[in-house]
This record gives C-alpha cells, sequence and structure tokens, in this order.
C-alpha cells in the first residue's frame, strides 16, 4: 500500500492553488543497485488526475524525468472554499493511490 | 610607417579595451545578482513543498507508536523539556542529560529514548543509521518529526552546566583540528565570509550569521538524494569528504561539534528542516 499523499488546497482571490506531495520512489530503471550492479526496475507514476467534485480538472501523464517526492501545483480557477478536491495517481506496477482534502 | 600605424592602431585600441572590460564587469556583477536572485526564488518554490514533511508525519507515526520489546510509544521521552515534551525541544539541544550524565544531541538521545523505553537495543540502529530507498531509516523519520516542532522557534542550547561548556570547548578545539591525508580542518572552508564549492555557498560557521544559516537549516531534505538527511549524517558526510575516518553515530566527537555550532547560532530561530540540492 503507497503512503499517502499530503495536499494543500487554499483560494487566491477566485483562483484555488492546489499543491500536492507525493510519496513515490519513482525509479527510472536506468539506475544500477550500487551492491549488485543490476538494475533496479522502473517505477513510476504514469497518470495523475485531479477532480474537483465530480468534475475532472486536471489529468496528467507523468514519465521517469520526475523526481523522487514530487511536488505537483496547479491553479483552478472556478473553485470555491469548501469544495472537495480528490487526487489520484497511478504507477507502471498497478499501484495506486488517493487522497482528498477540501480548499480552505 | 607600418610600425607606427600599428601603435597608433594600439594606443587607439586600449581605451577601447578597458570601457569593453569596465562594461563587462558591470553586467557581469548584474548577471551575478539576477542568478542569485533566481536562485533564491528557485529555492523558495522548492521550500513550499518539502517533502521533509513526508518523513515528519512517518516520525510522529513512529513516536506514538506502541514498539519494541517493553511495547512502548516514545511519548514519555525526555528531550530536556521535560517527558513528552516536543514542542521547540529541539532547538535547546544538545544539551546535559543527567540520567546518562554527558551532553547529548537529538540522535542520541532519541537512541538512549529507544532503549530505555521501547527496550531496544542501540546497535539495531546504529548498524545503518542512514536510509535509503529500500532501508527506511526510523531515527531519521523520527529526527524529522522532532526538529520540525521547533521551526522559528529561537535556538538557545543551555550552556550552563560544566559538561556542555566541555563539549563547546571540545567542539570548537576540533573545528579547527587540522588533520587526514589532505591536512584539512572543518575551518577550511568554513571559516571565511564568501567561499563557495562549485555552487554551493559555504557559510562561515565561526560566525553567528553563518551558524544561523548552516546550522539553523539542517536537518534537511536532500532532492539529489530523495532522503531526508539528519545532523548526524551532516558530520559525516564532513568527516568524510575531509578523508577523515568517519565517526560513529552518536559518537561524542560529534555532539561537541554540534555543540559548538548551536552556541554560536543561538539566539536565531530554528529555520528547518530546510530542502537542499
Amino acid at each position: 500500500m503507497a503512503d499517502p499523499m499530503k495536499i494543500r488546497a487554499t483560494m487566491q482571490g477566485d483562483t484555488a492553488e492546489i499543491r500536492v506531495l507525493v510519496n513515490h520512489p519513482m525509479e527510472t530503471g536506468q539506475r544500477k543497485d550500487a551492491k549488485t550492479g543490476e538494475l533496479v526496475p522502473a517505477h513510476f507514476i504514469q497518470t495523475l488526475t485531479a477532480t474537483l467534485g465530480d468534475k475532472t480538472v486536471l489529468d496528467s501523464q507523468i514519465g521517469t524525468s520526475v523526481s523522487r517526492n514530487p511536488v505537483f501545483g496547479f491553479k483552478v480557477k472556478g473553485a470555491k472554499a469548501g469544495d472537495k478536491v480528490t487526487i489520484t495517481w497511478k504507477d507502471n506496477k498497478g499501484d495506486t493511490r488517493t487522497d482528498e482534502t477540501t480548499i480552505a | 610607417m607600418k610600425f607606427k600605424l600599428q601603435a597608433a592602431a594600439a594606443l587607439f585600441a586600449l581605451p577601447l579595451a578597458l570601457t569593453a572590460l569596465a562594461q563587462q564587469s558591470i553586467t557581469d556583477k548584474d548577471a551575478k545578482d539576477a542568478t542569485i536572485q533566481e536562485i533564491e526564488r528557485y529555492r523558495e518554490m522548492l521550500a513550499d513543498g518539502n517533502p521533509a514533511e513526508l518523513y515528519e508525519a512517518r516520525g510522529e507515526e513512529l513516536w506514538k507508536t506502541k514498539r519494541g520489546p517493553k511495547n512502548a510509544s516514545l511519548e514519555k521521552c525526555d528531550l530536556g523539556l521535560g517527558a513528552g515534551v516536543v514542542k521547540g525541544a529541539y532547538a535547546q539541544m544538545p544539551r546535559y542529560f543527567a540520567d546518562v550524565d554527558k551532553v547529548q544531541d537529538l540522535e542520541s538521545r532519541l537512541l538512549t529514548c529507544m532503549e530505555t523505553l521501547q527496550g531496544y537495543k542501540a546497535e539495531e540502529f546504529t548498524k545503518q543509521p542512514f536510509g535509503s530507498e529500500d532501508n527506511k531509516s526510523d531515527l531519521e523519520a523520527l529526527t524529522a518529526y522532532v526538529v520540525t516542532q521547533s521551526k522559528g522557534v529561537t535556538m538557545n542550547a543551555p550552556m550552563k552546566h560544566p559538561k556542555e561548556k566541555e563539549a563547546y570547548e571540545i567542539g570548537k578545539r576540533i573545528f579547527f583540528y587540522r588533520a587526514g591525508p589532505y591536512d584539512f580542518a572543518c575551518a577550511t572552508c568554513h571559516a571565511e565570509n564568501g567561499r563557495r564549492i562549485r555552487l554551493q555557498d559555504l557559510p562561515n560557521l565561526t560566525t553567528h550569521n553563518g551558524a544561523k544559516l548552516g546550522y539553523g537549516t539542517w536537518p534537511a531534505y536532500r532532492v539529489s538524494q530523495g532522503e531526508f538527511r539528519t545532523m548526524q549524517w551532516r558530520m559525516n558526510d564532513c568527516y568524510r569528504q575531509q578523508r577523515f575516518p568517519e565517526p560513529g553515530f552518536g559518537s561524542d566527537t560529534v555532539t561537541a561539534l554540534l555543540t559548538y555550532l548551536a552556541a554560536t547560532a543561538a539566539g536565531a530561530p530554528y529555520q528547518g528542516p530546510g530542502i537542499k540540492r
């Protein structure tokens, strides 16, 4: 089971600013294990989606160029305080995690 | 005639070259300031969303979970401000602890608590104290939790007990002690203003301002390693870079050095946990 994300959503004027800190190793598949010399298998997030209420506001494809424990930030127009933000990611091993918060 | 022409050309060219040089140094300076500004902006953006938070969350859980042979949590651990007080405790460390009759830094203190309260053997943790992706370190997570509880608190390690004063003096000596194949000391890099290694500014740790920046922003999340790194790790790595033998985990050497740094930084707010390249 993947570790939880940290999501922060605040209103800045009429737009919501959302920042997501994801707990993920983001292995590229090109790194070698220091001890065994074997390639460390790729393990990275492929898709990250954000929904506001029932509406999908972000649908992104992520690759191996993104760092370990990445932070994603984006702005949503027309959101208001109290709206529910749900973030879901899915990685190449089929592992997935969903967390939610309300806009403050 | 030809010679004269050349001389005239050279004379004519000289002031031009000088003006060009002067102009270049001005633009260089502007470019440098702009670069520093951009680097600062980049650091600000990075700091907003510091993955140290992930370690902190795990540390908090470890702190409150009953574990070990004695099945106890660390909530009764005395970090110097009384049993179970975490808020602001790190800002007043290293300090003297009467129960072990010595000065301890946060990590040695955590080890003591894990031994006395939870019944663990310290060796279980000191064997591999620094974590990696496949080997998460409990000590690092606990450290992340405790130091975050001192964010913004004025650093003020007590310097009253004779052993605290002794640790300070020993730490200072170690800081300036030159040895090893490179004839290095901490002071070789960290006792002068405006030094840098590659693009990293090296704080002058003998001054209050330098210690505030250096000591006051560690422990930190290291982006290039994707790990949260503690003071024990930081000191160990400095030793490694000096080609010294690396001190054992929780060694008195490290505590002494940290006491010296903490005393130099005293009075400034703790700004960690930081985020480093």
